[in-house]
Order: structure tokens, then sequence, then C-alpha cells
């Protein structure tokens, strides 16, 4: 703070607006950050299902199949439901965003936003078609 | 009320005030230097300027060509002694912004780029896109920020100067935050408080424009030197008075009337040519262009709308590339204010009041007749504007003046003991003032507002861009009649807290002061010279009237005026020639 | 009968009341006139006792920044046809002290732009006889966008991270520090990085965009907080894997 600024920094009158505890219902844009933070528990749900189904694989045929058991009942699908919808969201918001902050320059200009998003997305496309291919082909 | 002290005060925290606070801090180390503001200075005026600032740095270009179109372009009423010192020391100071962080706009090969402005011979205006005094006001106050030793008292209000002993010793203020009066004192007090353009009801001039500085120095007994000189800008928006920038002039746009004619060329500026050319047409000096628009007015070739009348600019040949690149803030404008994209319509301008060629009399080192108070910029008249002036130098004027008077203060206050304790009486004598007057007053029945719009009327009626004895004298009274009916002022809001009635107030009355010094100066001068056109008086006079005016203020009645002959050193008065 | 439009207008007189109330004026309503225009006649004739800030009615001196009908906006640029119909509700910007009516004090931004280091600065300066630092448009272009900032603050107004958190350094202070560490004349991207990487500074940002949503010039400071966040960690990253020290 600069002690050559004269102003007054605190007066008892001046009048501070409480930060309801509902200020995130304000707007959209608001509620959608929200949202797109809550992925995150998601996130972790997907994260843990995935470190358990191999910790069944490990254990057995048996343990594999009660565990794909456990997977098909109502509970879970509805679970599942929910978080792939948030994963979803996550991903696209995310990729959304990357050229926020990944600015790239080629040859002095910079490179335009959908590209950056373009790339991201044409990789997730990639990737995902070649972990179906091999996931499908398999079985 | 609460005294503070400092050595060198500089009222006023745009580009003039800040320089000359940042030269205090860098060549008088031991000096505390204050910047004392109405408002944060990043919202000071000269954060509008748009086109550019000149100075000469390219090669074919030289100090003489600048100085030679600087003081042709004032009608030779420039103190050429001032110019040539301007012109010298525009370089430097133009540099020594850039190395603080000034993005100006650049060639190709990383060299600082100029672009033709109107009344130059050779290109030599620096810009910054079109938002160059943004770009600067934003780089001298975050180079500002770098000295601690800067105090600044940030929202006070000055209402009066401290003068003791022949000697200007400091300042009373308004804290808008609480409302209190306080008294600084100061062994040198620096005016940069801008113009007064709101004195004018069209004006490119922010609210803040009231003659603050010129009405305190005037009332201290200091003379107001070239009023009458008022620049209207011959491109600003109808209703708004928003400053469409010289530069769209420069790149290539147009003036056409009614018919789509480019009417400069009636009015011994140039022929038209598809290119810009300099020093013709478009790109003449500002008040020939005002007044072809009066002259097509009078004819009946402009054209009328909801707030009078206007021609058209036209940048539509430019292409979008060419206007997003180079006039960028001129299309936002455009679009944001009239609904209009300059890309594929014409734009609605007019003459507007833009700049105040007059203001606190100064020598060249930025010193007024009073011991111990400065003046620079657009507040001060050094004279290096004369009877008009050309586009871009003003930016450039900020900075060489600005650091003129800030090593000049600086020098004096060096040599000055403090105040004199006895200088606090002053200060509550003008705390009562205050409270008599505004906030305790009863009985009064006159709105601000009102004679504000009064003031108004009579000053572009009388005061114009063309004028005659009668409409001044006419004028001369109205104005007596608005300082009377000033003391039965009534104010709604009678609180300390951010009382921005209150300061309202005194702006009106800063304005009248201001309003006062033109007309009785351009009622004395009987002759047309530069911006100063008289109907009755048509011929410039340079056996009379090669001199400034100087307003002293009276007691009673109006103005003192005297005369101040020009310095003329390498150039003899000649023709103001353009387009030929 | 001309038509007219409703003005709901935050009032806070300190000497008089302990909270903000509400004031309605009926004002003309022009298809050209914006909020500034409105609040500029309740001044002018109905009720001289309302405070605010304004100066140059063109966007580019940042005072004039309010709250209209919820949204932060500044009201030289909200013409009243965009929040009709009426009642239009003019407030002081959120997550600031009110001082009196519409008028917020905004010391604490004035205290961050400095603690961020807003200037060049380089172990040598280059003589002024030596001419300028030669900067080519493509490297003017990098930090542009960034040094558009009015300082209207309707970023921090718009920021729920500085409304929970007020000391967050902010967007603005953010943004304009981005702009000096990519002007290539600066030289001190670490000791600015330093500064920002301390608990206040560029972490806190959860990336809510909103301030870029509702900047009136453009300056995407959110954008400059994220990519001020890639640098910090890529920093961070070489000087883990590099101890022996690189610029």
């Amino acid at each position: 703070m600069s002690a050559g600024v004269h102003h007054t920094p605190y007066h008892p009158k001046w009048y501070r607006r409480r930060v309801s505890v509902w200020w995130w219902l304000q707007n959209r844009t608001y509620t959608g950050f929200v949202l797109r933070e809550l992925t995150s528990v998601f996130v972790a749900f997907f994260a843990l299902v995935y470190l358990w189904q191999l910790r069944a694989l490990a254990q057995g045929p048996e343990a594999y199949a009660h565990f794909l058991a456990l997977l098909k009942t109502p509970l879970f699908l509805v679970l599942d439901g929910v978080a792939f919808l948030f994963i979803l969201f996550h991903s696209i918001t995310w990729f959304n965003l990357a050229p926020k902050a990944v600015v790239v320059r080629l040859k002095g200009k910079r490179v335009p936003d959908w590209v950056v998003v373009g790339l991201n997305y044409a990789a997730w496309l990639v990737l995902s078609g070649a972990v179906a291919f091999i996931v499908l082909r398999g079985g | 009320m609460d005294l503070f002290t400092c050595d060198v005060l500089v009222v006023g925290g745009g580009g003039a005030g800040l320089r000359a606070a940042i030269v205090v801090a860098e060549t008088h180390p031991g000096l505390r230097v204050a910047v004392i503001s109405k408002v944060y200075p990043m919202r000071s005026h000269t954060v509008s300027a748009e086109g550019g600032a000149a100075a000469v740095i390219k090669a074919g270009d030289s100090l003489d060509e600048h100085a030679y179109d600087t003081i042709s372009g004032g009608d030779w009423l420039c103190d050429q002694d001032a110019v040539e010192a301007f012109v010298k020391e525009a370089p430097e100071e133009m540099l020594r912004l850039e190395h603080w962080g000034c993005p100006w706009s650049r060639e190709p090969d990383g060299h600082i780029a100029v672009r033709p402005f109107g009344g130059m011979k050779i290109q030599r205006t620096w810009f910054a896109a079109d938002k160059t005094g943004f770009h600067m006001l934003h780089t001298l106050f975050q180079t500002s920020l770098k000295y601690d030793a800067i105090e600044r008292y940030d929202e006070f209000f000055v209402t009066k100067l401290l003068v003791d002993e022949g000697r200007c010793q400091g300042v009373v203020a308004i804290e808008l935050n609480t409302g209190k009066i306080q008294a600084i004192t100061a062994k040198a007090v620096i005016l940069c408080t801008g113009g007064c353009g709101k004195i004018f009801p069209f004006t490119t001039n922010a609210n803040i424009k009231n003659g603050d500085g010129m009405a305190l120095a005037y009332r201290a007994g200091a003379p107001l030197k070239d009023m009458e000189f008022v620049q209207y800008h011959p491109t600003g928006l109808p209703f708004t008075g928003i400053l469409i920038t010289e530069a769209a002039r420069s790149e290539g746009g147009w003036l056409l009337n009614k018919e789509g004619y480019r009417y400069l060329q009636d009015y011994d500026l140039g022929k038209p040519e598809p290119k810009p050319v300099l020093r013709s047409m478009e790109l003449g000096p500002r008040d020939r262009l005002s007044q072809a628009f009066v002259k097509e007015q009078e004819k009946g070739r402009t054209l009328e709308g909801p707030y009078g009348h206007y021609v058209h600019l036209d940048v539509r040949h430019l292409g979008e590339k060419v206007i997003d690149k180079k006039i960028p803030f001129v299309r936002e404008l455009c679009l944001k204010y009239m609904n209009i994209d300059p890309v594929k319509e014409m734009i609605p301008v007019r003459p507007v009041v833009h700049y105040m060629m007059g203001g606190i009399s100064t020598d060249i080192h930025g010193a007024t007749p009073l011991p111990g108070l400065y003046a620079a910029g657009e507040a001060a008249c050094v004279s290096i504007n004369g009877a008009n002036r050309l586009g871009s130098n003003s930016l450039t004027e900020i900075l060489v003046f600005g650091a003129r008077a800030g090593k000049a203060a600086a020098a004096f206050a060096a040599e000055q003991g403090g105040p004199n304790p006895s200088i606090l009486a002053q200060a509550h004598d003008e705390q009562r003032r205050l409270e008599e007057k505004f906030l305790r007053k009863t009985g009064g029945r006159e709105r601000i507002a009102t004679l504000r719009v009064e003031m108004h009327d009579a000053m572009e009626e009388s005061a114009g861009i063309y004028r005659t004895g009668a409409t001044l004298e006419k004028a001369v009274e109205k104005l007596q009649s608005l300082q009377e009916r000033f003391h039965n002022l009534t104010l709604d809001d009678r609180s300390y807290t951010f009382n921005t009635e209150l300061t309202a107030a005194l702006e009106l009355s800063y304005m009248l002061d201001g309003a006062e010094a033109i007309v009785q100066s351009a009622l004395k001068r009987r002759e047309s010279r530069g911006s100063h056109q008289r109907i009755d008086y048509p011929k410039r006079d340079d056996k009379e009237f090669l001199g400034h005016s100087l307003a002293y203020r009276a007691v009673d009645g109006p103005p003192r005026i005297e005369y101040l002959p020009v310095t003329i050193t390498r150039w003899p008065p000649g023709q103001r020639v353009y387009g030929r | 009968m001309q038509p007219t439009v409703a003005l709901r207008v935050a009032r806070y007189r300190p000497e008089q009341e302990s909270e903000p109330t509400f004031q309605t004026y009926e004002v003309p309503f022009r298809k050209d006139w914006v909020v500034l225009d409105a609040l500029n006649y309740v001044k002018d004739k109905l009720d001289g006792s309302l405070s605010f800030r304004w100066s140059c009615r063109m966007g580019v001196c940042g005072s004039c920044g309010m709250k209209v009908n919820g949204s932060p906006k500044l009201t030289c640029a909200a013409f009243l046809s965009d929040s009709m119909p009426g009642p239009i509700r003019v407030e002081p910007m959120d997550y600031f002290p009110v001082v009196r009516d519409l008028v917020v004090d905004i010391t604490d931004f004035m205290q961050k732009l400095k603690k961020v280091k807003p200037w060049i600065i380089r172990k040598e300066e280059r003589p002024l006889a030596e001419g300028e630092y030669r900067q080519t448009p493509d490297e003017l272009d990098t930090y542009k966008q960034f040094s558009m900032c009015i300082n209207c603050m309707l970023c921090y107004s718009a920021c729920p991270i500085y409304g929970l958190e007020p000391s967050f350094i902010g967007p603005a202070a953010i943004a304009l520090a981005q702009r000096y560490n990519m002007d290539s004349r600066d030289e001190a991207a670490r000791e600015r990085l330093e500064i920002l990487s301390e608990h206040d500074g560029i972490w806190q940002c959860t990336f809510v965009g909103e301030c870029t949503k509702v900047c009136p010039k453009n300056v995407d400071p959110a954008g400059a907080i994220q990519q001020y966040k890639l640098m910090g960690a890529a920093h961070w990253l070489r000087s883990l894997l590099l101890p022996w020290g690189t610029r």
C-alpha cells in the first residue's frame, strides 16, 4: 500500500452489502460455473468405479462377474447416467475454455480460438474412436 | 479541518499534471510532491484524446518545419521562442514516454509510425491506434505509481488558492468522501486542470472540464491570456458531441454536404484528390473547416436533424480492413452511440467546441506572474497554439510543458521557506464561505441547471464560430445577470458525504468566470484571426492586434483587458495558405 | 404526451439512514438516451441530491460503472431502450463499499493496481539518444488487448470470488500485470509472477468467466488470468526440474 495516497481507508458509515448464500443462482454464468465445479465430484466417482473395476478384474472372473452385475442394477444405471452427463458437461466446458489459457502464435499471428478448440475435439474423437475400436472389436 | 503540507502541489492529475509530478520526483528527490485531483487520475480528460501527438523523428522532417506549421497554423499569434523550445523538446519527451511503455503504433520494422494530420506539411504525428490520449494517460499514471515520493489526494475538489505575502502557498479543498474542508500548503503550486469546454452546449469535453484552475488563478489575480480563442473541432457527433478524430480524415475521409459534394474545395482549401493531401481539403486547419461548415449552413447546403445541422463524414471508401486497423475506435463509437456502421454508412458530424487555446498566462517555463503559481497543459497559455491549435500538438504540449513547469516549480520551491501559519485563517474563511453560501443557505430560488442552460445559450449564440460586437455585448450583459442570479442559488443537497451538487455549483461559478473572460476578450479584439472570427471586423489586423489579450479580474465590473506583444523570432507574419 | 419511463434508483445518505433505500423517478424516454442521460435529468430537474460519478460519456474514462437491472454496465453505454419496459433499476456496483447513493469506494482496487507493478521494469534503460525500443506490430499485438482496460471495475463487480474473498487481487489488476509481462520492452515477468503467485493472486481465480462477459472494452481478463496460470505453472515446473536457474 502506498503511504503516499491520502484516502479514507475505512469509514464506519460506508455500507457493505452482504453477499447472499444464493449468489450462484443470480445468473446463468454463475450457475453454470457452480455446476461445472460440481462435475469434479462425478469425475472422482468415475475414477473410483474404474479403480474398483480394475480391482475386481484382479480378483478373478467370479468377482468380476459380480461387479458387472452390480453395475447393471437400477441404482448404478441411474448414477452412471447422471455422472456421464456431468462428465460430458465437464469435457465440453474444458475444451471450450482451452483457447483462453493456451495462446498459440504461428509466425507472429495468433491461432484463432476455434482452431484450438477444434483440435481438442478432434483429438477426443480420434482417441475415443481408437478405444471404441479396440473394445468393440476385441470382445 | 486538517492541514496537509508538501513542497510542490500539482492540481489536476491528467497528462500535464502527472508529467510534472514525475519530473519533480525524478529531479528533486528531496522535495515532497503531491497530486490533487477532483477525480481519480485515470478519469482525467486526457484519456479521451484520440488522434495523436506530434514530434519530429522521421528523416525529411525538421524542427523548423514543425515550428512553421505550428506558427502559421496559429495565425502568427504564437510566441515563437516558446514554439522553438516546444518543437525541440518534443521528440525527447515522446521517446521518454515510449521508454515508459506507451504502446505507440509501429511500422513493420518496429520503428515508431507517424500519420498525417491537419495543418502539418510533413507527417509527424505519433499515434497509438486511435486512442492516443488513453494510452498516454495510462502510461503516465502507471509510471507515476513507481515513485513512492508522489503523494496523491484523489477526489479532493480545490475551491481556492491560498495566497500570502504575494506568493501562492497552497490550496483549500473539499475531501469529497467526507465533505471535510482541508488545507494543503505548498511552496509552489502547478495548475494542470485542463480547459473549459463545458461553458458551451456542444462540446467534445467531459463533464469535468469546467475551467477550475483558470478561475482559481483568475480570482487570485493572475491574468487569463487569449481566452477568446476557442477551437471548434469540425467533426463531432450531434447531440453527444463525441469526438470523431481527425485521424478519420487523415486516413482519407471526406466531408460531404447535403448533395454529397466535397464542399471544402469552395473555401480556398485546395482541390479534391482521391487520397488525402497534407494541408489541403479535409486536412486543412480546424478553424477553417469549422468556418466552412457555418458558411455551408448559411447557404442551406447542410442537413438538418433533431439536434441541429450537420454534414456527412464519409469513410466507406477506406474499406473495413483499414477502418478496423487504423480507426477502430471511430467505428466503435458510431455503432455504440449512433447505431451507425461507418463501413456502410456516412457519419453525421458538426463542429463542436473542443479546445481552449487560451488559459492562464505563463512564460516559457510555465510560470505565471504570481510567484509560486505555475500552469501547464490546456489550462495554461504559453502560447504555442496562438489563434488556432494544430491537431496533435496538445498531447505533446502536456509532456513538454508539464515537464518544464514541474522543473521550474521545483527549483522555486527548493528556495522557499515554509508557509506562514497565518495562512490557515484564509482556509477557515473559505470553509465559512462554503457553509454560508451553499450548505446552510436559505431562501435561494435558482437551480444550477437553469443557470447552466442559459449560460450555454448565451455562449452558443454570441461566442460561437462567428461573432459580432452586438452579440458579444448581449452576452456580457447576460453573463453579468447570471453571476448575480448565482448568489440566489439553492441546493437540494445539504449533506457532506460526496455532495456532487455542491461541486456542480462551484464548477458553474468557475465557468461563469471563464465565460466572462472569453466574452470580454472577444469583444475587445476587433479583428479576425484564426478561430476568432468577427463579422464586423473580418480582416486580420497585425498593426493593432498582433498581441495576446490578458484578462485581469476586476472586483466590480468587467475584467480589464490588456495586450502583450507576441514574441517573433524568425518567422515574420505571413499569409496562412492551405491547399496550394 | 412524451413517453416516460420509471427509474428505480438506489439511494444511500449515510448522514440520514443506516441502510440503502430505493427512490423512483419518472424520466422522459428518448430513443437515443442512455441511463446516464436519465440520471442527469433527475439531478438537473428532479432531485439535485442524487450523487453519481461520470465524466467522458463515451466509454473511455471508466467513471460511470453501475448496476442496471442487476447487470454491471457503463451507464453511458446502456441505452434506455435496451432495458425497457421500466422500471429500470439502477444500483451501485457490487462488492465495493457504498459511500453514497451510486458512488462506491475503489481504494481497494487502487492499492492492488500498484501492487502488481504496472510499469516497465528493465535491468538497463536504453538512453533516449538511441531512439525507441523496436517493437514490431506483431509484438504489440501480443499485449495490446490487455492494455485497453479503462479501470471501470465492472469486472470486479462481476467476480463472485472477489465478492466472497475481497482479498483476491482481481481481474483488472492481473490483466494489467499480464499486459506488462507480454510487452517486449519489459523484463520483470518473473518479479510480477512472484507477487501474483501469492495466496490472493492468480490461483484464487476459478475461471467463472463473468469478468470477460461484462468488460466493455474486450480486454478479456479471464483469458489473461488463465494464460498467467499456465505461465506460472510452467515456470514452477521449470524451476523444479532445473533448479540451477533459468530466466
